[in-house]
């Protein structure tokens, strides 16, 4: 009789407020495998993975672990059967140490009081287990990205874990880290440890699984062992082809002689390696990349949010420096950061407020605040980009995702910039937003300024952009005209480094 | 901070010197070499005025005291990213009560009755924060003035004399041998917090959960318990500061404890702890008051009057704190 599979997940069903996100899943890894498990944005493949982790409750479906069934569907049971998470932050103290973390709520005693030295002891021969080479007296918050991800391996060996669910574990890491990450994997594998590995990396799902699975808007699309399917058929059946969402492109201004607006010299910054490239007026270009590529890093450091260490701008063909995001907007440059509630808007300010926020100065006279100017500019602001508000000076927490956006974007146009970076614009909006957004984008480079949009929603990309820059570890390492690109495959291929 | 100051992370090992330098952690130690340097300047300074007397260390040590129980609660608040600002006026209502019960039914109703009113503000204020998730700030802030107010409406604001000369002695006034009972008490308070924040489980789940709440909640910690229990234990440290009150003073009134809360605070901040949560010490919270004791009798000694005294007490604390911060 063949051994039991480690996961065996069948018929599993999951809806959210009548919203089916999981229609009859099948998922199967096997003890001592590496199993890839790949998918687009609303996939399912996260839902899956918190059913397994006993954070969500299937609707129906059945869950095997080594043979036996669970029912209980807690953190707690699941990880007592056997389950480990490497979860991307949140489950380590950075004010404790390695050690400390390690035995989180589970300390060994001795009459009572927490044993260090037995702690300690032990977490070093979990961390020689898996040949890592970190001192358990080290507190979480002074190591590197790379170690803190060990540590929370370690953490879940700790837990008798049988089966390791990693997410997109290579985000944050350098090269020589990935490379010692695989060894390690290889060795849990040698172990009989299941893993599975989350990832949009082909290179490295090649490098590391055995077989892959891949979802579809909550279906089982493919299973297959690695040697037997090609990255373009994986990325095809990740990506599907679905243009239309998003509407067509709009028209292109014509840019081919126009000096360049900014010029981006091999740029430095943390998180940067080098970046070079410029933006005309007029022009929208897309900046693709995987997850940990350094595309947000680079929105930053252009924006003067963190210190740019090497290489120069130019706007108008004038040298810039940016020591701060004042200076970036005096330069005639704003940036509609990646998490709009936590950087783009005052939730609890009124959206007047808020639209005015950036230019506050034209809105004073004697140095106090005129409410008529306010009110006339914001109402401005409000018609231009559509935004649906029934009162304009109710907090901007009540809006919608889509309507707080636009707000993001309306406010730094009050700043009449002329290079303007978009990080993932279209994150989290509803589709009637989605491709209200696309036009607004389209609309502003019809107007003369230059555009700089982030995304990993390659239909809104490849409707917005005239070009595509390639990011990869910190680097820009190619520069595409749109018309080579008219499908989103063609885009993922570009972004894998994988001729189509 | 000039090069060469003292690092965790410096790796040199040349020398004990060195090496002690390099195992400093500035931002957890500063305050004993703030208390080292202060000692040493009154020692020098003020020698002469009896400052190293051993009766006048005692003092420091006694006046020190009851600050020093509230700080240890204080702690464990604090390091859970939550703060107590009620813990004053606890020890007002519970010195009256006490001084009532023994009035009206003997010595261990009256000490039953203190510690009944510091778990019953504990349960309230930790219900508020844990369960009903209203800030700390703001549910110790309302406390601060119910548990005064209900103290000064009872007594119609009239000191209660407390005549049992056993609770007095027992509660502050006594000593053994040269050492004040007083002392024994913060000393024995100290001990039990030390152990407990830094070797018990409950000690570690508390900063975890001041850390990270979401990292602690993963990893199987309870958090809305331990932010229950936090601000209980330090109510119920502050309700037998409160009895110290009584005992010393001879009797309950709701002034005893007035402002304590912010020489509280203060005390953990310059101990360490770290104000947002995740990080503390109690020995360091030990040191911290008696820091502040210190200075508070040095300048006594040196003349200044109290109004003085509060404007320098306050240049130092921040001091110390900007100190701590720049690791």
């Amino acid at each position: 009789m063949p051994a039991p599979a480690a996961v065996r997940m069948t018929g599993i069903r999951k809806s959210f407020d009548g919203v089916t996100v999981l229609d009859d899943v099948e998922f199967e890894v096997e003890a001592a495998e590496v199993h890839a498990l790949a998918g687009g944005n609303g996939a399912g493949k996260s839902t899956l993975m918190k059913i397994l982790q006993g954070v969500y409750q299937r609707d129906a479906g059945r869950v095997e672990l080594f043979g036996d069934p669970v029912t209980a569907t807690t953190i707690q049971a699941a990880r007592a059967a056997g389950i480990g998470m490497v979860f991307q932050e949140f489950s380590l103290i950075p004010t404790l140490t390695v050690a400390q973390n390690i035995f989180l709520d589970d300390e060994p005693t001795r009459s009572g009081l927490i044993d260090d030295a037995a702690m300690r002891a032990r977490s070093a021969e979990i961390l020689a287990r898996i040949g890592v080479a970190i001192d358990p007296g080290t507190e979480v918050g002074d190591l590197s990205t790379a170690q803190w991800q060990l540590t929370e391996i370690a953490k879940a060996l700790r837990q008798d874990a049988r089966v390791l669910i990693m997410d997109e574990p290579t985000a944050s890491l350098a090269k020589h880290e990935v490379d010692s990450l695989f060894e390690l994997i290889a060795r849990l594998k040698a172990q009989g440890i299941a893993v599975i590995y989350i990832s949009h990396r082909m290179d490295e799902v090649y490098r590391i699984a055995d077989r892959i699975t891949i979802l579809r808007n909550g279906r089982n699309l493919l299973t297959a062992r690695l040697d037997q399917v090609t990255p373009q058929e994986i990325v095809a059946g990740i990506a599907g082809k679905e243009l239309a969402a998003a509407g067509a492109r709009g028209p292109r201004v014509e840019i081919a002689d126009a000096p360049p607006l900014l010029e981006v010299q091999d740029v430095r910054a943390p998180g940067v390696e080098g970046a070079t490239f410029d933006v005309r007026a007029g022009e929208v270009v897309g900046i693709a990349g995987l997850m940990g590529a350094g595309r947000t890093e680079l929105a930053r450091a252009l924006f003067g949010v963190t210190r740019i260490t090497g290489g120069g701008l130019r706007m108008h063909g004038s040298p810039v420096s940016l020591d701060s995001p004042a200076d970036a907007i005096a330069s005639g440059i704003a940036l509609i950061p990646e998490d709009r509630r936590l950087q783009g808007l005052v939730l609890d300010h009124s959206v007047r407020e808020n639209l005015t926020l950036p230019v506050l100065t034209g809105m004073r006279r004697w140095g106090l605040l005129v409410a008529d100017r306010i009110r006339s500019v914001s109402d401005e602001l409000i018609e231009r980009f559509h935004i649906a508000v029934a009162r304009p000076d109710a907090p901007a927490r009540l809006l919608s995702g889509g309507n707080q956006q636009k707000i993001v974007i309306a406010k730094w146009l009050g700043t009449d910039p002329e290079v303007l970076v978009m990080d993932e614009p279209t994150a989290g909006v509803d589709v009637g937003t989605k491709s209200e957004i696309v036009r607004i984008v389209r609309e502003l480079a019809r107007t003369g300024k230059g555009i700089v949009v982030i995304s990993s929603e390659y239909p809104e990309l490849i409707a917005m952009c005239d070009r595509f820059l390639i990011m990869r570890a910190g680097r820009i390492v190619d520069s595409i005209d749109a018309d080579s690109i008219q499908t989103e495959v063609d885009l993922e291929l570009a972004v894998q480094g994988l001729a189509a | 901070m000039s090069a060469g100051a003292p690092t965790a992370v410096a790796p040199a090992r040349d020398g004990a010197v060195h090496g002690l330098l390099s195992r400093l952690d500035w931002r957890r130690d500063i305050i004993y070499v703030g208390f080292v340097v202060v000692f040493l300047v009154f020692a020098v300074l003020l020698g002469d005025q009896g400052f190293l007397s051993t009766t006048n260390l005692l003092n420091i040590l006694r006046q020190s005291a009851i600050v020093t129980i509230m700080a240890v609660g204080m702690t464990f608040v604090i390091g859970c990213a939550e703060i107590d600002l009620s813990v004053g006026s606890i020890a007002g209502l519970t010195s009256i009560t006490t001084a009532m019960a023994i009035a009206s039914f003997g010595l261990v109703p009256g000490v039953v009755a203190g510690l009944a009113v510091g778990a019953l503000v504990g349960a309230i204020n930790g219900s508020l924060v844990a369960f009903v998730r209203i800030p700390s700030f703001l549910v110790t802030l309302a406390m601060l003035g119910i548990a005064a107010g209900v103290a000064q409406w009872v007594t119609d604001s009239a000191p209660q004399p407390i005549l049992n000369t056993t609770f007095n002695t027992i509660f502050g006034s006594g000593s053994i041998g040269p050492i004040p009972g007083l002392v024994l008490w913060s000393a024995f308070a100290v001990a039990i917090g030390a152990v407990v924040l830094r070797k018990a489980r409950f000690g570690r789940q508390v900063l975890a959960t001041g850390a990270n709440r979401t990292a602690a909640e993963y990893s199987g910690i309870n958090a809305r318990a331990i932010k229950f229990r936090v601000m209980m234990l330090s109510a119920m440290a502050a309700s037998l500061a409160g009895m110290l009150y009584a005992g010393r003073l001879h009797s309950g009134r709701f002034q005893w404890g007035a402002g304590d809360e912010l020489n509280a605070i203060a005390a953990v901040i310059l101990g360490g702890t770290a104000l947002a949560g995740g990080r503390g010490s109690v020995v360091g919270t030990l040191f911290g008051a008696l820091l502040m004791g210190l200075i508070n009798n040095g300048l006594i000694l040196a003349g200044l009057d109290s109004s003085q005294q509060q404007v320098i007490r306050g240049v130092i604390i921040v001091l110390a704190v900007a100190l701590a911060r720049n690791k």
